[in-house]
């Protein structure tokens, strides 16, 4: 049997921020193909630097990124594995730039080579699956935080990518929204990687944890992952029960 | 926020592709700042004048613009007939306004109001963005077009940065005053918009980068030209040449 090379693998990966001594990441080796990952850590450790390595926005100090076993060397290679990986931003304000959200939505496919009907089409059906019936005319910047979030996500799920990158889509939504992002990553066929600080809605929708630790990119033991229902009635920290 | 209040609306003029609006706007413009006609530029003045009223913008949104602008030419009254010279004068009160001072401020104002109307009617019904695919089609480099609808999307990012910022200012209980905290705080806003501008402008970038932005834009509306855009045209078009012929014939 021929076994495949992973969709995206990280080797030796080590990035220090400008104007910092120490590295932020240090050695980073990581792989995965069709799992459904969640990232959890805390503040400032480096997720969404993670990310933005993966994304080709960033250069690492050392190490490369591959694609299906592919080293990615320059911008082109990074342009072809854009097109696999979706990456949701942290902060939707930047990934929202067209006037209208049936614009946004459809800016992906159009530049992947669809027609204007067709791109029209991916995007009126992703809305769509998305709960964002109606939604085409609203203009972008005008949009509550949680949908701002929910259309930033439907812009990347319209470039129908392999793999995608959610940097805290939970982020801004009420339960209810949150369920269905849930039931709607849960629907998917795409792998994904998520950051998130909710445990429990990494839960729902991982079946592996990370953590970035020391520099380092950890997986963390199966058991630690579990759900439950109960209120956190200050906020969702990361927490642990009984290890 | 900036807005584009007089793009919206349902009007014939409103439903008219970009390019039949640019066309005739240009030539309508061109025609009012080379005249120097008293009649050219009056006629010009009404006949955009009923344009405009037919494109139904907001009547307290017009006459704001229309004031704002005429403030430069009412600059233009207060100096020119004072300071132009020429020999026949009109004696008002204790002074002497020059008659050529009155002409050349009465034509530069019936030109700047013409221009005006002529814009706000054709120009201003369309969205930024359809204007400047309109451009495109109309055969003007992309990079310009793209350097169009850039600058002004990036407007509103600084001005967004800006509101907020100063927001934030003010739920701190930041008041204005003449004094050094004042000072000292506007210019912090200032440059915290530049830079936070910048970095904004930077992450879109990215954010187009990752969904495969290569350098065009491709506009999702790609309208056709209809029978009515065609009649708009030549209709217009022929009221430009009959105010650019009005001279040959007076
Ligand atoms: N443009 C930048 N220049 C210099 N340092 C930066 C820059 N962006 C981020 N950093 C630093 O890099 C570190 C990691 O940032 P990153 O955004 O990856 O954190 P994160 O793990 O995503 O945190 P959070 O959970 O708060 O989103 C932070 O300490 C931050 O100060
Ligand atoms: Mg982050």
């Amino acid at each position: 049997m021929i076994t495949l090379p992973p969709l995206i693998e990280l080797r030796n990966i080590t990035y220090s921020c400008p104007g910092r001594t120490s590295p932020l990441l240090k050695e980073i080796n990581f792989s995965s193909s069709k799992e459904r990952i969640g990232l959890i850590g805390p503040n400032g450790c480096g997720k969404t630097t993670l990310f933005q390595i993966i994304m080709g926005l960033l250069t690492p100090d050392k190490g490369e990124v591959l694609l299906q076993g592919r080293i990615m060397k320059d911008e082109k290679d990074f342009r072809l594995l854009r097109r696999k990986l979706g990456f949701l931003f942290q902060n939707s304000d930047d990934q929202l730039f067209s006037p209208t959200v049936l614009e946004d939505v459809a800016f992906g496919p159009l530049n992947l080579g669809s027609s204007p009907e067709e791109a029209r089409e991916i995007s009126v059906r992703t809305l769509e699956g998305l709960g964002l019936k109606g939604f085409e005319e609203r203009i972008t910047h005008r949009l509550s935080g949680g949908e701002k979030k929910l259309v930033a996500l439907a812009t990347i799920l319209s470039m129908q990518p392999d793999l995608l990158l959610l940097d805290e889509p939970s982020n801004n939504l009420d339960p209810e929204t949150r369920e269905r992002l849930i039931g709607i990553l849960k629907d998917l066929d795409q792998a994904h990687i998520i950051i998130s600080h909710d445990l429990d809605f990494l839960a729902s929708t991982c079946s592996h944890l990370y953590t970035i630790e020391d520099q380092k990119l950890i997986r963390c033991k199966a058991k630690q992952i579990h759900s439950h229902d109960h209120i956190h009635p200050y906020g969702d920290h990361p927490h642990q029960h009984g290890t | 926020m900036i807005e584009e209040p007089f793009a919206r609306g349902t009007t014939f003029f409103h439903r008219r592709d970009a390019r039949v609006k640019l066309i005739p706007a240009l030539a309508i413009t061109l025609i009012l700042a080379l005249s120097s006609s008293f009649l050219v530029t009056g006629t010009g003045c009404i006949l955009t004048g009923v344009l405009l009223t037919l494109s139904r913008p907001d009547p307290g949104l017009l006459l704001r613009r229309i004031c704002s602008v005429n403030i430069f030419t009412l600059f233009l009254w207060f100096t020119l007939p004072l300071t132009y010279g020429g020999t026949k004068t009109l004696p008002f009160f204790f002074l002497d306004l020059s008659l050529d001072g009155i002409r050349v401020a009465t034509l530069i104002t019936l030109k700047t109001n013409g221009i005006l109307f002529c814009f706000l009617a054709l120009l201003a019904t369309s969205t930024v963005a359809s204007l400047g695919h309109g451009l495109e089609k109309l055969g003007m480099p992309r990079k310009l077009t793209f350097l169009l609808l850039f600058s002004y999307r990036q407007l509103f990012v600084i001005h967004q940065e800006y509101l907020r910022l100063q927001r934030a200012a003010r739920l701190r209980g930041f008041i204005p005053a003449n004094s050094l905290h004042t000072y000292r705080t506007y210019s912090h806003l200032f440059g915290m918009t530049l830079v936070k501008s910048w970095n904004r402008a930077e992450r879109v970038h990215q954010a187009m980068v990752l969904r495969g932005f290569n350098g065009t834009l491709i506009p999702l509306n790609q309208p056709e030209l209809r029978r009515e855009d065609y009649l708009f045209l030549a209709t217009i078009l022929l009221i430009s040449f009959l105010l650019a012929a009005i001279p040959f014939f007076c």
